[in-house]
């Protein structure tokens, strides 16, 4: 059994216009001790799947359908009071921005401690001890001593190492990480990258790492998700994915990314952009701008279908994969 | 190597050169408190002695962590800064004497990293575009006009009739693409590319870099362009120049900086950065961040995160000296210690 199971997650918002489809039919499971790497563009629902599972969605939006399962047991219909405390003990989350993540007026260990004291029952010396613990795990020198800081005396590759050891003090089963890297420069990304690897799998935690850094996908995870308008377009080993994508649009956005081990004549080009959530095409949401499409993909949506070593949503890879991808080559 | 003195006529001298450009900031704190802490004045050294060429028709672009001083060398090299110390030379002519002249200065221009924050929101795009023709008095008539903008808005992908709309009604690539239709509406031939696709998707992004590499050829520009992503720049450059606080560490072709690459923090970049290549494969990091631009350390600013760093290191800054067809400032590989 899968230690976290969306099953066909759908997110609307209603607004004045009409009720906007966010999220459509998403299903993705992670195992104990996995990280499955979530990519997409800006809108294509990453970070929503992400905030709907932590039970953090803003109000208007709310969750229409499916259903959201932690050991078995649902949690999408858990009261808020249920909820709350799940989170951070069960789920944890890192977000982008370190800065808004931390509380600016209270030193680190308070927030430490506070975290801490919520979800376990220890005294306050004990949870003082375990703070500077994860803060000596997390890799802030002199732990002891920097305790009592505030978050502004420290840079920003090490306030996201805080807010990685505030994430994982109370041991949660799973991480939901946002974005953890965007906002830090390369070399203290690539810190961080590692620092998250070794912490969650020395502790068995499971992942869900959503960028939109293929780079740190391709390093970082076991199994990724390509998403595409609110829904994911194709779910597989990131080897694979990589490697041999099914999805013509995977396909695409494999090819627009600059290499740093050769250089191109030419960037392989998507044209067009992804449909805004109002004007979300019939059939399969990518057929408009797709070089594939035929008939079927304007009228009937695609399911998620195996197409070799991966699962994605394209009738064309379906149907006779071998022939599209020559299609595709060519 | 140090390129030899060029004469400066129009037609031999490089596009644009920087000879030993310097930009100071004043970042004390106000007078008052000033005087009741008995502190000086507290400049922040952004850009330090940085020496560059970049020939008709190519690009040279710069790479760098933030704060390495990237973008003051963009906003010194069309004369939105000018330099503390040193001289920016366009076509052989000092820059503050080329902007003096409008015939000058309409040959340079720029296309900012932001197109949300870029482009007047309240301006029909058509207006944005021929703001440049009206400001240098390069079209006369509504007729021409029109014609001109319809022109600039089909040559970087966008319908005549877009003219009509408000930025708003765009997405982010689009919206960038009307920056490099104003851009490229006075006709220059030297444009400066401050991150112009670090807002974007990356599908989005590889449109708008092929667009650039077009429009190079097909216009014959000249770009500086300013990035924090080596893959991008890899793609676009002829020439790379590795910058770490205000100083230009490695400076060469780009294929060469990137085959073999000398400064061990030219090294730590390219080993640093999450590629698509490396799937499966572990990492060793290296440890430390940028240091504060303004208190760096002594001697090479790079010492502390280094590990070649010896004692000469810590005292003397290295100068640039030749390692093959690129230019190293480190004393590491000027002792052939890296």
């Amino acid at each position: 059994m899968p230690l976290l199971d969306v099953r066909d997650l759908t997110v609307e918002f209603p607004t004045r216009r009409g009720t906007l489809r966010a999220l459509d039919g998403v299903s993705l499971a992670l195992e104990p001790g996995e990280v499955l790497g979530v990519v997409g563009e800006s809108g294509a629902g990453k970070s929503l799947t992400g905030t709907a599972i932590i039970g953090l969605l803003a109000p208007p939006g709310r969750i229409a359908g499916g259903q959201i399962l932690l050991d078995g047991t649902r949690i999408d219909t858990l009261p808020e009071e249920a909820m709350r405390r799940l989170r951070g003990r069960r789920i944890g989350a890192i977000f982008q921005d370190p800065l808004t993540t931390l509380n600016p007026l209270l030193p680190i260990g308070r927030q430490l401690t506070e975290t801490i004291r919520t979800h376990l029952s220890l005294s306050a010396a004990e949870a003082r001890e375990r703070a500077v613990h994860w803060l000596d795990e997390v890799g802030i020198p002199a732990a002891s001593r920097r305790i009592d800081a505030y978050p502004h005396e420290f840079s920003g590759g090490q306030r996201q190492r805080v807010v990685i050891a505030l994430a994982l003090c109370a041991e949660p089963q799973v991480v939901i990480a946002d974005e953890p890297t965007t906002a830090l420069d390369v070399s203290v990304q690539a810190q961080i990258i590692t620092l998250l690897k070794r912490l969650t799998r020395e502790h068995g935690t499971a992942v869900m790492l959503i960028t939109h850094d293929m780079g740190v996908i391709a390093e970082t995870a076991d199994r990724v998700a390509v998403m595409y308008a609110g829904r994911i377009a194709e779910l597989g080993p990131v080897a694979e994915v990589v490697r041999q994508p099914a999805h013509p649009y995977t396909k695409g956005l494999m090819g627009s990314i600059p290499s740093l081990e050769h250089r191109v004549a030419r960037l392989a080009q998507i044209d067009g952009a992804m449909p805004r959530l109002d004007a979300i095409p019939r059939g399969c949401a990518f057929h408009p701008r797709c070089p594939l499409a035929f008939d079927r993909c304007r009228t009937e949506r695609p399911e998620m279908m195996p197409a070799g070593p991966t699962v994605a949503a394209c009738w064309r890879t379906a149907a006779q994969p071998a022939q599209a991808m020559r299609a595709a080559d060519a | 190597m140090p390129e030899a003195p060029l004469p400066t006529t129009a037609a031999t001298a490089p596009m644009l050169e920087a000879i030993g450009v310097s930009r100071v900031f004043d970042v004390s704190r106000p007078w008052l408190q000033r005087v009741l802490a008995r502190e000086g004045r507290l400049g922040l050294r952004a850009v330090d002695t940085v020496s560059f060429a970049i020939p008709r028709a190519s690009t040279l672009s710069l790479v760098g962590e933030s704060g390495c001083g990237k973008s003051t060398i963009a906003r010194l090299s069309v004369g939105l800064l000018a330099p503390s110390g040193g001289e920016i030379r366009f076509e052989g002519q000092s820059l503050s004497v080329a902007r003096a002249q409008a015939a000058l200065r309409r040959r340079m221009n720029m296309i900012f990293q932001d197109p949300f924050a870029s482009l007047n929101p309240r301006w029909r795009v058509r207006d944005i575009v021929a703001e440049p023709l009206r400001a240098f008095g390069l079209v006369h008539g509504t007729a021409e006009r029109t014609a001109r903008v319809a022109a600039l808005l089909a040559q970087v992908g966008l319908a005549p009739s877009d003219g009509d709309r408000y930025p708003h009604e765009f997405s982010g690539g689009q919206r960038q693409r009307i920056s490099i239709a104003r851009a490229l509406a006075s006709e220059p031939e030297f444009l400066v590319c401050d991150e112009p696709t670090s807002a974007l998707d990356v599908s989005v992004q590889a449109q708008i870099l092929n667009l650039m590499r077009d429009l190079q050829e097909r216009l014959g520009l000249t770009f500086l362009f300013i990035s924090h992503n080596l893959a991008v720049v890899r793609h676009m450059s002829d020439r790379l120049g590795v910058m770490y606080l205000g100083r230009i560490v490695e400076i060469g072709p780009a294929e060469t900086v990137f085959r073999t690459p000398r400064h061990p923090y030219t090294r730590l970049l390219l080993e640093a950065i999450p590629d698509l290549a490396m799937v499966g494969r572990a990492r060793t990091p290296v440890g430390g961040e940028v240091p504060s631009p303004i208190d760096p350390p002594s001697g090479c600013a790079f010492h502390p995160r280094c590990k070649l760093a010896n004692a000469r290191c810590r005292e003397e800054k290295p100068e640039q000296v030749a390692a093959g067809d690129v230019l190293v400032a480190c004393h590491a590989v000027a002792e052939g210690r890296a």
